[in-house]
Formats: structure tokens, sequence, C-alpha cells
């Protein structure tokens, strides 16, 4: 029946649009980077290291020819007006791979790009991402809007390092750090759920007050006295025997901590719980429908707080990466905007935990990119590269994603009668 | 009724089921003490699969975890046991409304009520699938169930109750037998005896004002929602279209309006193209636009009466100044029009949200009708409004036909599309089926409201397949 009932389009299609985007891109790539680059190769070594096994391209040749694949991509998306995932993917590929083509081939530095270094770096800046935007899904899913992810991922850095330097267990520290990012996630419910506060302003409020509030304990009892207050210690490291040792992303995955592991589980768990159990159907139903899951006997605003204290619980925890990852434990405002790109990535990946998780290893990519090129000496400023991560985001919040769907009754609070 | 199922809590009084006073504190009670109800706003989750919706609250699970398998067995019992087939992998929002209605139906009697509450059931439904509601609920009478059958419409209560009980303004008014007249049951229900005729003079129509022609437009799920509609209004006629909602009536008047884009064809004012206008071209080319919901279109809630009365002209004179808004013209004018419109209000500085419906809708008519019109298109002009403001709302439309307008009326009520107009235009799925006389007989516009021509042997055969294979397949699920 859609097949018959299908409208005649309109030429400028999303895909279209995309192409002729790409076709810029691709055209900017062939030209000014194919130009720039030096004759030098560019080499991709596949281990963690500089050294070892790869490929090399030279490096006006890669420019110029990955400029064009990003260009053909682009092209055929306006010609065909479909295939729009797979093209705009092998676009954006193409403008990347040229644009390395273009800086490892000029660095004074290196020429090398170790690919094994650079998919753990880029799991590793996902980490938060991933527990963050799992925390918006757990919330938002239930129909309460979470924009306070910032705040909580802040606030589970500092409860964790606070508390593990006081217990002097590292994992109790764990512990406080998921139930200081509830503590948050229950000022968020108490005002969105009881007192029908709009959920945006609630969250932004929170962010704030959490980073005023942490800033200030962090300069009055931790900075004074780093020992008693602000020392967690590490994280332990648990490697997988032979895993580990699978190239480029052996050592991403499988050579892990708390961190990278929980956050892979929580991925899988959580994706179960939603849409294979009983509480998941419920939490699927309050977010769409509330007033059908109430005719069902369903307790829609208990289910809501549970949620929200959920999420807490989860971003919290995430939050203790930032501090207890490393032994320099807290320092104020160290989240620095990773809950907003959390929230990006779970718009990104619709709402669905398993698209939150890619969506944030996209932007873990571009973290570990960002990384990578500083460390080559890359002509362009750092500033400039340290925005790529948030360019990203932008594009791909409001270009890639086209229409997403969120939970019907995302941020309407539901009143009976 | 929401009071029965626990949605709100009664003041005072109680409820006795089988004799025995209950509390019914949520509606998980009243599943319990066998009380189920279909609501008018269908409470349906539109993503879910029907399982998942007939399911929900009381899933099938072992140890959390769901057991779908149950769940869709147990779905193709209770259908197939009261002879209502579904698909239970269908997608709520795909589904026609009829189905969905029988998804909360089944819903209900998966939970083992005995009494089925069903409030304004037929409100969305073609004549056929009220027809068919209506054969449902005998079955389940036989079957041994109680049913509270809400509804406006006198033919229904007729067809298929024991008894009847009016209730007006909170009040039993009084209780009637099925064999009593209609007019009888329709003077207790609306307190006075009631017009149901709009009193107006043969028309007499002139030259083509609006002139529509292989319209096509699309519906916000990209979906031909109007599919190569031809129509013309001419000066001095009522056009009226008729139809079950959601056959692109709405997406047809947004169209013409400019507020969605045409794919195709063509729409003429006096002759004149105005396919790609904006809506203020339309309207300040002498088009007046009574919207369908005013609760989303039409009205600033929060606004006064007075400035909703010149929410289209506030930036013309009188109104606007070249920097300014010229207040004393602005109230000068809601005197003006509440003293003519009979608006009840009470005073032209009072937030317009805070009428009631029936006012509300008289100060937009009043907004539209008060610069000179050679076109008005009304969508659902009396929706939700009370049976006073309903008369003096017609009379007024018949007025500005009688003054040369052309007007278009899109109404879902039967009764009011064939009450005002002068011809008839019946739209199914996307196109205009036929032009009638408004004398045709009921059966044959209920025909063509289904999407079936009575007066063409052959059937546009696509259309008439294509209802037939969904129809099969459904069953088909049920038997297996």
């Amino acid at each position: 029946m859609d097949v018959e009932l299908a409208v005649p389009e309109a030429y400028w299609t999303r895909t279209r649009k995309t192409g002729a985007v790409m076709v810029v891109l691709g055209l900017l790539a062939t030209i000014v980077f194919g130009a720039l680059a030096g004759s030098e190769n560019a080499r991709f070594a596949l281990g963690e290291t500089v050294d070892g096994a790869g490929f090399d391209i030279p490096g006006t040749f890669g420019a110029i020819f990955f400029g064009l694949v990003a260009l053909a991509a682009g092209v055929a998306m306006l010609v065909t007006g479909r295939y729009f995932g797979v093209l705009t993917g092998v676009a954006l590929m193409g403008f990347i791979i040229s644009a390395l083509c273009w800086q490892m081939s000029v660095s004074p530095v290196s020429h090398t790009m170790p690919l094994g270094f650079i998919a753990a770096a880029t799991f590793t800046a996902a980490i938060p991402l991933i527990f963050g935007s799992l925390g918006g899904v757990l919330c938002e899913r239930s129909g309460v809007v979470n924009v306070a992810i910032e705040g909580q991922l802040l606030t589970g850095a500092f409860f964790g390092a606070l508390f593990g330097t006081l217990t002097g267990n590292f994992w109790l520290g764990l512990v406080a750090a998921a139930v200081g990012g509830a503590l948050l996630s229950a000022i968020l419910a108490v005002f969105a759920i009881k007192y029908l506060v709009d959920q945006v302003v609630v969250g932004i409020v929170l962010n704030v007050f959490a980073g005023g509030l942490t800033a200030f304990f962090y300069e009055q009892v931790m900075r004074p006295d780093t020992d008693a207050y602000n020392f967690p210690g590490k994280v332990p490291s648990w490697p997988v025997p032979v895993l580990s040792e699978i190239p480029i992303i052996g050592p991403a995955l499988f050579n892990g901590n708390i961190f990278s592991y929980g956050s892979l589980i929580a991925v899988v768990v959580i994706t179960i719980a939603l849409f294979r159990t009983r509480w998941g159907l419920r939490t699927r139903a309050v977010g769409e429908h509330p007033a059908a899951a109430d005719t069902v006997g369903i307790r829609v605003l208990g289910l809501r707080y549970a949620n929200v204290l959920l999420a807490g619980l989860v971003a919290g925890f995430g939050g203790a990466y930032f501090s207890m990852l490393s032994t320099t434990g807290f320092s104020k405002y160290m989240v620095s905007g990773a809950g907003f790109i959390a929230l990006a990535a779970m718009i990104f990946g619709r709402w669905h935990p398993v698209g939150a998780f890619f969506a944030s290893l996209f932007f873990g990519f571009f973290g570990a990119l960002t990384g990578f090129l500083n460390s080559i000496s890359s002509p362009i400023p750092s500033q400039f590269l340290s925005m790529l991560p948030y360019l990203a985001t932008i594009f791909a919040v409001a270009g890639l994603v086209g229409r997403v769907r969120a939970p019907a009754a995302d941020g309407k609070p539901y009143v009976k009668g | 009724m929401n009071v029965l199922y626990g949605l709100l809590q009664p003041d005072e009084g109680e409820i006795l089921v089988d004799g025995a006073p209950v509390r019914i504190k949520g509606p998980g009670d009243a599943i319990k003490v066998g009380i189920g109800m279909v609501h008018q706003h269908f409470m349906l989750v539109p993503v879910f699969s029907v399982a998942e919706n007939i399911m929900l609250g009381a899933e099938p699970a072992r140890g959390g975890f769901i057991d779908h398998a149950k769940a869709v067995k147990l779905v193709r019992e209770v259908s197939q046991r009261y002879g209502l087939p579904l698909n239970p992998d269908a997608i709520i929002e795909d589904l026609p409304i009829g189905i969905q209605q029988r998804v909360e139906i089944v819903k209900a009697l998966t939970r083992d009520v005995d009494l089925l509450i069903l409030d304004e059931p037929t409100a969305v439904l073609t004549p056929q699938e009220t027809d068919e509601l209506l054969e449902v609920m005998r079955g389940l009478k036989a079957a041994g169930k109680s049913i509270v059958f809400i509804t406006h419409k006198l033919r229904e209560v007729k067809a298929v109750a024991d008894r009847i009980t009016v209730i007006r303004r909170g009040r039993t008014v009084g209780t009637a037998d099925p064999t009593a007249p209609e007019t009888e049951l329709a003077e207790l229900m609306v307190g006075r005896s009631v017009v149901l005729e709009v009193p107006k003079e043969e028309a007499v129509p002139g030259e083509p004002v609006l002139e529509v022609s292989g319209l096509v437009v699309a519906d916000d799920r990209e979906h031909r929602a109007v599919d190569g509609v031809d129509l013309v209004v001419r000066a001095g006629e009522v056009l009226g279209i008729a139809g079950v909602q959601g056959n692109g009536q709405t997406e047809l008047v947004e169209s013409i309006m400019g507020l969605r884009p045409a794919r195709a064809g063509e729409v003429k004012l006096s002759g004149k193209p105005i396919t790609t206008w904006h809506t203020r071209e339309v309207l300040r080319a002498g088009v007046g636009y009574v919207p369908e919901d005013r609760s989303v279109d039409g009205l600033v809630k929060e606004f006064s009466v007075a400035e909703n009365l010149v929410l289209d002209l506030y930036d013309l004179p009188p109104f606007g100044g070249r920097f300014a808004l010229n207040l004393d013209a602005i109230a000068a004018q809601a005197e003006q029009k509440i003293a003519e419109f009979d608006v009840r209000t009470q005073s032209a500085q009072q937030p317009v949200g805070a009428l009631s419906g029936g006012n509300q809708q008289k100060v937009i008519v009043a907004r539209e009708m008060s610069h000179p019109l050679k076109l008005l298109i009304a969508s659902q002009p009396t929706r939700g409004v009370d049976v006073g403001s309903i008369e003096f709302i017609h009379s007024r439309i018949v007025a500005e036909r009688d003054r040369g307008a052309a007007v278009l009326v899109v109404s879902s009520e039967l009764d009011e599309v064939v009450a005002l107009a002068d011809r008839v235009a019946v739209m199914y799925r996307g196109r205009v089926l036929a032009v009638v006389s408004p004398d045709t007989p009921r059966e044959t516009l209920g025909l063509l409201m289904a999407g079936i021509d009575p007066s063409s042997s052959s059937h546009t055969p696509g259309r008439e397949q294509d209802t037939r294979g969904e129809g099969m397949s459904e069953h088909g699920e049920a038997a297996s």
C-alpha cells in the first residue's frame, strides 16, 4: 500500500543535499589537500606503535586519490539519490584519509599513524560518552528529558575521587560515584516529575549547580590536602590473554579495565533489558504514551522515578572514569562538555543503547584524531583541532540523522485526568 | 466513566459491583473487579505491536523476560473466540482506525472483564465499520458480557441497546426504551427541540471561485494523502466534503491555504493560480479559514479575545499604525464583534482560552468573517461546540453563501455536511469518489464514505483488491 501511495518526491532530497555537500568536500580535499600534501609517504602502522607492519601511501597521491573517492561518492548520491548511509560513510572516510595523507606527509615529527593506538584512543575517549548517553537513554525512554548528563558525570567524578580516598578503597569510591550521580538525578526527578518544572531548565540548572558545588569543595577541601581527599588510586588493568594481541582492535577492546569492560556490558545489559523484559516494555510504554500505560494499571510516575535514578547511577559510574582512570584525581570542570556530547550521542544513536554506543565511538574517534594531529605537530592550530569533536557533533546531530523520532512523551510531565 | 475505570476519584457516592461496594483507586483496581474500558482516544502505544499493546501491564514473563510467543498465542485465542481477527505482530500506527479499536476491545477481553465500557467508539468509524462494531457488541452480549455503550448517535443506541440512559450536564435526565421515537431521545439529550435542518434558500451558484485540479499533497509521513483531487466551488454555493476523518481532508484544506505544499496539480482563486502562495497572501486575497482544530490553530489561547479578533489584520489600518497598534480601534472592533456574534465572555480582555469551546469557535468565525470574503473554508466548524452555537455558526455560514461567497465546508459529521451543503463531495483515501446532491440516501453516502461507489459496477480495481487483501491476511492469521 505504501508503495502505491508514495508521493512524487521533491528533487532535493536529504540524500541529494548531503551529496552536494560531499561533492564540495571532495573537491576541497582533491584540490587543496592534494596541493598542500608533501611527497613523503604517509604510513599507517597496524600496531600500537609506529614500528611494525603497515602500509605506505605517497602523500600527494593519497590526498588526491581519497579526495576523488569522496567526490565520487558525493556525485553518486546526487545522481542516484539513494544509498544515503553507505555513500555518506565512504565520502567522509575519503575526506578524512585525504586530510590525513596531507597532514602526515608534511609533518616535521612523524609520517606514521599507529592504527592500533588510534583505535584504543577512540574507545578510551568514548567510554564516558557511552555511560553518559546510556544514562540519557534510560531517562528519556521513560519520558524524562535528561540534559543533566554533564552534571551527573561531574558529580560521579567528584564523589568517586572523594570517597575513594576517604575510605581508602577504590571500589567503594566507584560505588560512591554511582550514588553521587543518582543523587543529582533525584533532584531532577523530583522537580521534573513531581513539580512539573520544565525539564530542560532543571537539567541546565543542575549542570551549573554540580559545576559550582564540586568546584567549591575542590578548592576548599581537596586542593589544600590532596593526599587526604583527592588520591583515589588508579584503576587496575585487566588484559584478556590472547584476545588482546589481535591487531588494531585487540588493545582497544581487550586490554581494559572496569570502565571499558563495564561500558560494553552496560550496553548489552541495557539493550536486553529495554527490549526483552517486562520492565523495558513498561518503560518504553511510559515514555511513548503514559496515559495508555496508566489505563492498564502501570504506575507511570513510579517507573519514571526509578528510571531517572537508574540513569544517574549509570552516568555517575561513568563519571568516575574522569577522576579514577589515572592517579591525577579530581579537578574542577574536568568533564568539560563530555556530558553534552553524550547527549548528542544519545540523539545520534536514536535513543537506542547500541546506537548510542556507536555514536559515542564516532565522537571518540574525532577526539582521538585531534590528539594524534596534535602529536604530529599539525600546522592546523590546536584550538581549531580541539573544535573537531564539537563540529562533528553539530553535523551529526543536525545533518546526518535526518528524521529521528524521540519517545513521543519525552519531556512531557504526566498529569492524570 | 473515568471514575468507574479509576482514572478519576469520586467526591461522593459509591460504586457497587455485583451488589458489593468497591473502591476503585486506579485502572488496576477496575480491571480486578472486572471492568474494562475502550477509550474515545485510543490508549494504544503507536510504535508498539498489537501483541505488545495487548499484553502491556499483564505481560506473560519468565523471570522478568517477556514470553512473546505466549502473548501472541493469547491474542490469537481471544481474537478467535470472539471473532475479532488481528495480526499480533502488526504495528499499531500502520493499522486503520477500525482495527485499532478492535485491538482495544481485545485488550480489554484478554483481561477477563465482565463489564466493557465503550466511550464514543463510533465517532471515528465509517457507517460500515460502525455496523460491524454493533455486530461485535451483540456477539459479546451473547457471550455473557455486559456493555456500557456511550454515544450521541441515536440510530446506534436504538440499534443495539437493551436499555437507554440519557445523561446531560452530569445528571441522569431520563431513561428510555430502545423503541422510543428518536425525537423523544433527542429532546431528552439537548433539553429542547432541536432544529435538525439549517433553514436556507435554494442556492444561486455563480462564477467558479475555487478551482482545484489534479492536486496531490503528502502527509507528514510522506504518504499520498491527497491523490489527484479536482473540485470547483462556485460563488453563492456551499460545497460540503464528507468523509471519515483521515482521508485527506485535512491535507487538502491545508494545501489550498498554503500551509502544506502541493506536490502536483493546481489551485486557482477566481481564475488566478494561487498554488504556491503564502498563507497570508491567500487570506488577504479574500479567503476566510476556520481551521479544524482550534486548540492547535486559529487562536492564541493566552491572548485576549480582542487580540484574537485581529490576529490576521493587526498590521493593517485601522488596527496597525506605522509603529504601534491602535488599541482603541482594536477595542472597538472587539465590542462590535462580541455583540454581533454573541460571544459569551466576561470582557474583551479575557484570555480566549478561558472561553467555552463554542465561544472560542465564534471568535474564530467572527474574525474570519470580518473582512469581505470571496471564499470561506470551514473545517469541522462545529466540533466540540454546544447546540446553540452550532445553530448560530451554521446560520452565519449560510448567510455568507447568500451574500455571494463560495463556501467549502469539511466535516466528518455527515449530518452537518448534509444540512449545510448544496453539493456533497465524498472523499476516500485522498480522492473525491463522487459529488452528489445532499438529498442522496444515507446508505449511499455511507457506502461512498467506505470507498464503495454503488452507482458504478466497475469499481476502481486496484483499491478494491487492496482492501480485500488486507481482510484476507487478517483472517489467515487468525486461523493459523
